[in-house]
Parts: C-alpha cells; structure tokens; sequence
C-alpha cells in the first residue's frame, strides 16, 4: 500500500516537473528576431483577400497583402503597388503607375496584367459586396503599358480610392484559397489548424524604409479566452491585442499595454427576420432595456466609447455621435413597447456568442442580467469560433449574438453596406426598402457632402429602426512584451507586424 | 478487527464530508446569501470579508453563492449521467449476461467499440451534436457511462446464471424475465452499488472537464467546472475566485471516494 502511494506521489511530482520544464521550452532566445502573437482564432473562411470574411483574418492578410494604394497609421491612403497615381479634373479616370521594383512573395514582378486580373475579380464578386458594388461602377480597366493600369469609372466617385486598398494578387496562383501570395511585408509560410500560422519577412520588400524588422512571426491560436494572461505571463507569447483591463491589471511587469480604439461596432445584434425581433417595437424596447454605460462599467472597466449606430467614432464625418443617445435607458418604456408587442411578460431568447472572445462572453453576460429587469430570459449560448462563422455569420441560424463587426476600409459604405437587404454580409437580416434606396443614393452620390449626408441617413435609418441594439468601439489594450516596441494602432481592424522591432 | 474499524472511520469521515456538501447543494434551492447571478460593480473581486466569506468574482458575483448553486448543478448532472447509465447499462447488461450467444457477441462487442473511446470524448461528440446546457450533458454523459455499467453487470450475470439458485427458479417454471429482474439483479445490486459510486465521481469529474472546456454548463448558470474556467483569467489578481471552486470539487470527490472504498 505504502509503495503504490509512493508510486503515486512520484508520478505527480514528475509530471509537474515535465510540464514546468516545458513551459521553460517555450521561452525564446533573445538573439533570434522572432515573435510569437496570440491570436484568439485560425484562419477558418479563406487565405483569399476576396473571401475572407472574418476580421480575425483580415488584420492577418494586411501584412501578407497590398492593394494600388493602402492605409497608413493615420488613415490616410498612400501608394503601395503603385508608385504613383493621377486623377482626372472631373474625377472618373485614375491612371495608376505600378513600382519597378516590387516583387510578388514567389519572386515574379507584378504586372498590369495582374492587377487587372485581380480588380476584375472583384467585380465579379457576390452581388451586395461593398467592393463589388463599388466596382460595378468601373467602365473599363486596360493595361496600356506593362507598369500602367487606366481605371475608367462610370461614375465621378470621392469614395473609389479607398475601394483601391483590395489586394492585388499574381494572376498566375492558381489556388489563392490556400495559397497566399501577395507584395506585402511578410510571406505567408505554414498554418497547423488551431495551432499557428507563421509567417516570415519578406526579403524583396519593395519599401526599404519599412522594411519588416522582425524575421519570423508565429501566430498562435489561443482559442480559450481564459488562459491568455497565464500564456503571456508564463512567455509562451509575447504579445496579445484587444485584451480586457481586468487581464491588463494582472500582467506582470515584462509587458507594455498600449491603449488604442478596437475599431468595431460591438452591439447584440438581433436577427430580424425571426419573432420577436421582426417587430421593431421588441427591437426598440430591447435598446430602451440595456444600458451601455452600465456594460462598460461591469465589463470594460468604464472604458470604450458608447456608439448608437453601425458607424465607429474613427470615422470621423460619417459618424453621428447624437445617435449614442437615440434610446437612453428606461425600463419603463421598454416594457410598454414590451407590452404593445405583445410580451407584457417578456419572452425568452438565445444569445449566441463565441467562446474565444472574452469581451462579447462578458458583454452577452451583463446584457443577459440587465434584461431580467424587463422580465426578459436571455440563454446565453457559447459556441466555438468556426461554429459562429458557419451557424450565425453564414447560416444565419441563430436569435441574437453578441460581436464586433469591423470595417475593411475607411469608406462609411465598408460598415454601413452590409444592412442592405440583399447584401452578403446582412447577417441580422435586416430589411428596409427606404434603407435600401439611401445607400443607393449614398453609393451612387458624387458629391461629396451629398454623399455624407447620405450615409448619415443610412445610419438614422438603422437607428430608428433598432436595427440591433448597438453597445461601444471597444477600448483596445495591447500587451507587447518589453523586449519589442513599435506596435502602432490604424483607424482599422487591422494589425501591422513590420512595424514591430527589437529593442 | 483493526482494519475493519479503519475502514468504517474513513466511510465515516466520507459521508460526513459528502454529506455537508449536499446540504449546501439542497440549501441553494431555498437560500444564498445573494441572488448567485446578481452583478455588482462596486465589489468587482472583491477579497474575503465577512459580507462575502469566499469572496466575488469579476462581475461582483457571491462567490460562496455562486459555489453552492454550482455544486447543486454539478451533483444533479453527475446523479442525472449515473441514473442513465446505470439503468440503461444494467439492462443491456443483464440482457447479454443473461443469453449469450450471437445476441450477447454483437451487443457486447458494439459496447466495446464505446469503450475503446474514452468517455469524456464521446460525450463532447455527443455534446456537439445536441447543443450545449445542463440537460444534454447530463445526456450526453449519461449514454457515454452505458458502455461501463454494460460490461460491469454482464460479468456478473454470467457468474450468477448458472448457480443453484437460478436454476431452481428455472424448474419451477419462472419466465426468462422474472429470473432475471426477480432472482438475479437484487443479487447483483450491491456491485451496482459500489459502481454508482465511482461512477459518480467519474461524472463529477467529466462535467467539470466539459464545462472547464466551455461545452457543459453555459453562462450565467454556474457549475465548479464552469467557474474553474472562469477563474482561470484571474489566477493572479483573485486567486480566491479559482481556489474555492476548485477546493468544494476536491473535498466532493474525496468524501464520495471514502464512501466508494467500503
């Protein structure tokens, strides 16, 4: 008997020491350049910049992939491919000079012939895609000489150039699905399904002043929210954005936080095409039911900025900041409009919420807690993240999620386009003919203040309408290990990896 | 003599142990000292203190609320999986025990084709199939713990089936079934007993994996496994919030155990 407990304790003691010796393992050497980067999902929809969907693999793609033109820090679009580009006085002809020296990542030259292929494949796009609905609007594209791309538009539109930041890709991959060659700073290498992605400088960068400074970067997936602060304190990773300042506060002193804006429209969105939410009164009463502030005081340590529609505050024109009050919270009211609807005694619903993304679980759970005050249940149901593309995103199979959706350019259009009835991305189901004939106005608009206030519009609309109930752009903390600096925040979901160097 | 007395202490210091815990499960049904879902920011992680003995969690949840609703969530799945597996096993069991022949070969070995998986696995197949939430784990569990309970009273049915007993009820004429649910399975209970117990502790420990892994118990519901998850993010600033969970789920298995070893 006393052998067999001795056999016991030993195993135990051993198997700690292997686990503490492999936790030792995972500590990288300084010498080499190198980082490893936390990300809270794989790459699941598509290495195509034309198919990806999720934000996750977009802020990825960024550094794999460069359009004519691209954004800077500042939200400003400076060249990339092209070197330089020429617009005609009345705004419909844009003739873009491609750089001598870049390279795509398997070495070839990038042609006009290239970037032709890959603009007119977005034109071909699903129909109620932002960018494809901004490329229907291009007449003719032609290759006049090999360095040279002519754009003719239909149509004079200030918008067009920020649809020009979609990536460019040699006419001669094949399978971009799974193949990911583009001009940007880092080549795509591997991926191991929910294990990691790396990626690796590229050499031939064309711009030598911001050439990448680190050689290799693991991404690895941490799909389980809850053990980011264990992996970063313990140095399995060196760097994890978007973290909640209650993780921030147990940090131990390797790290620098940088404290930026997320960039997302964060909001319970609400399923409209399904009973309750297809009465707008339901939709109203849950606005009037949830109080955003009192979410960012329990969830988010009182910081994010309150949001009333589907357009972030980095937008600057666009964005209409009275909407944040548009429903100020009132029990009250929402149980009248409650009752009107018919649920005097409230109902119960699903909220349906990835697991790996700890501030939607938090939101979805003070949410769910402010709406028994109206005698509403809110089931909160977690799911993992490829579930959530499939059975919400894409299937549109669920009541209400909670999630931030991002915009891929700085165009009102990349946010607001996809509410349009018919448009691929309308996950909520949202369906207002009067919404439909202001975005079309708004697209097609040429004028740019004609244009604003179009988009203004829009967003009144999907206001009033309660289109779902909008919550915050989330306060953006990012831990770098205090071996790295560099890290720099866009007006954008994305994140840019050349940036980052050694101290 | 001496052993005998040794083990009686330890069933002894068991079912006290399990005995107290139940307790707080039943007591949660009636009283906690907060509303165990009843956010508060002003004691978000919050320490011990007298108000909150266990102290609250990131939300300014009671944790020793939030800890005796989860123990009763946890014992009612790990009751819920052993009530299924136990019957459905003991029937499937004594079935096969009792015939043999091709009937007894194909069950079994599909029984073992279950076995071979590990039953945490299947159930998070299972799981995945039906949903999350408290019912379909304790589904879920309940068909993964069939296999075991199976094989378990097969064994004995074979032993049984040819002794005196049920061969003499056999010559008095007594039917197929009433042998074998009249004369064999009370004979059999106390073996089914003792299983009912290490599978409780077996179940206890799936649902706090399950739930540890984000499939089980979904928020806000609570469960030890689920607020061991939770806990994890705040090891360092709360170390409470992970520490009480994990120390009820401890002091469970261990009083369940004392009583199994008898």
């Amino acid at each position: 008997m006393k052998k067999k407990r001795l056999a016991l304790l030993l195993s135990v003691v051993l198997t700690t020491v292997a686990v503490a010796l492999g936790g030792c393992a995972g500590d990288k050497q300084e010498s080499t350049s190198q980082i490893t980067i936390g990300i809270p999902q794989d790459i699941e929809d598509s290495l195509d910049p034309m198919k990806a969907t999720a934000a996750g693999t977009k802020e990825i793609l960024f550094n794999i992939y460069e359009g004519l033109v691209k954004p800077d820090s500042d939200g400003n679009l400076i060249p990339a491919v092209a070197s330089e580009y020429k617009i005609s006085e009345e705004g419909r002809v844009y003739t873009f000079t491609l750089r001598e020296d870049i390279k795509f990542h398997d070495g070839s030259s990038v042609t006009a012939d290239d970037v032709v292929y890959s603009l007119e494949r977005y034109a071909d796009g699903q129909s109620g895609d932002a960018l494809a609905s901004a490329f229907s609007n291009i007449d003719d594209i032609s290759a006049p000489t090999d360095k040279t791309v002519v754009i003719v538009l239909k149509e004079a539109n200030t918008d067009f150039l920020s649809y020009l930041t979609a990536a460019v890709i040699p006419k001669s991959n094949a399978d971009p699905d799974t193949v990911a060659i583009g001009t940007g700073p880092y080549r795509y290498v591997s991926r191991s399904p929910q294990e990691n992605i790396i990626l690796e400088s590229f050499d031939d960068y064309w711009d030598k002043d911001n050439a990448p400074q680190i050689k290799k970067i693991t991404l690895k997936i941490i799909a389980n929210a809850d053990t980011i602060v264990t992996e970063l304190n313990g140095g399995s990773i060196d760097m994890f954005c978007r973290l909640s300042s209650t993780q921030v506060s147990q940090l131990s002193s390797d790290y620098n936080v940088y404290t930026g804006t997320m960039n997302l429209v964060q909001a319970l969105y609400l399923n409209n095409a399904i009973e309750p939410f297809n009465d707008v009164r339901v939709r109203q009463a849950l606005c009037y039911a949830i109080d955003p502030q009192g979410i960012l005081d329990m969830a988010f340590d009182g910081q994010g900025s309150i949001i009333g529609s589907a357009v972030y505050p980095t937008f600057g024109k666009y964005y209409m900041p009275e909407l944040a009050d548009a429903y100020p919270t009132n029990i009250e009211k929402a149980k009248e409009l409650l009752a009107e609807a018919g649920y005097p005694d409230g109902f119960t619903f699903s909220i349906t919420v990835p697991s790996n993304y700890q501030p939607h679980v938090d939101t979805a759970q003070v949410i769910a807690e402010q709406l028994k005050e109206v005698g509403i249940t809110a089931n909160i149901n977690l799911v993992e993240w490829a579930t959530w593309l499939s059975d919400v995103y894409s299937g549109r199979q669920y009541e209400t999620t909670v999630i931030g959706v991002d915009a891929s350019m700085l165009s009102a259009g990349a946010l607001l386009d996809r509410y349009r009835s018919d448009a691929s991305g309308n996950f909520m189901n949202f369906n207002s003919p009067a919404y439909d004939a202001a975005i079309d106005a708004a697209e097609s608009s040429v004028d740019d203040d004609a244009k604003t206030a179009a988009y203004k519009q829009c967003e009144q609309i999907i206001s009033d309408e309660a289109a779902s109930v909008y919550i915050q752009d989330m306060v953006n903390l990012v831990a770098l290990n205090n071996k790295y600096e560099g890290y720099v925040f866009y007006p954008l979901y994305v994140q840019d990896f050349a940036k980052l160097r050694l101290k | 003599m001496i052993q005998f007395l040794k083990l009686r202490k330890n069933f002894k210091a068991g079912a006290v142990i399990a005995g107290i815990l139940l307790f707080m499960a039943l007591l949660s049904l009636f009283w906690t000292p907060y509303d165990p879902e009843k956010m508060d920011a002003a004691h978000k992680l919050a320490g011990l203190s007298l108000a909150h003995p266990m102290g609250c969690d990131n939300f300014g949840r009671d944790i020793l609320s939030r800890v005796m609703t989860g123990l009763r969530t946890t014992v009612v799945i790990a009751v819920g999986t052993v009530l299924i597996g136990a019957f459905f096993g003991s029937i499937v069991g004594s079935l096969t025990g009792y015939f043999g022949g091709s009937f007894d070969e194909i069950v079994m070995r599909i029984n073992d084709v279950l076995l071979a998986f590990p039953a945490v696995l299947l159930a998070l197949v299972m799981v995945s199939l039906l949903g999350g939430g408290k019912y379909n784990v304790i589904l879920a569990l309940g068909i993964a713990f069939v296999p075991s309970f199976a094989r378990m009273v097969r064994g004995e049915f074979l032993r049984c089936k040819d002794l005196d007993y049920v061969k003499n009820a056999r010559l008095q004429g007594a039917g197929h079934m009433r042998v074998i649910f009249v004369h064999i399975l009370p004979n059999v209970m106390p073996v089914i007993l003792s299983s009912v117990l290490i599978g409780f502790n077996n179940a206890v420990l799936a649902e706090a994996g399950m739930s540890y892994l984000g499939i089980g118990v979904q928020p806000p519901d609570a469960s030890l496994g689920r607020m061991l998850s939770e806990a994890q993010g705040y090891l360092y600033g709360a170390p409470w919030y992970a520490l009480f969970p994990g120390l009820i789920l401890v002091l469970l298995i261990l009083g369940v155990s004392l009583m199994g070893n008898e």
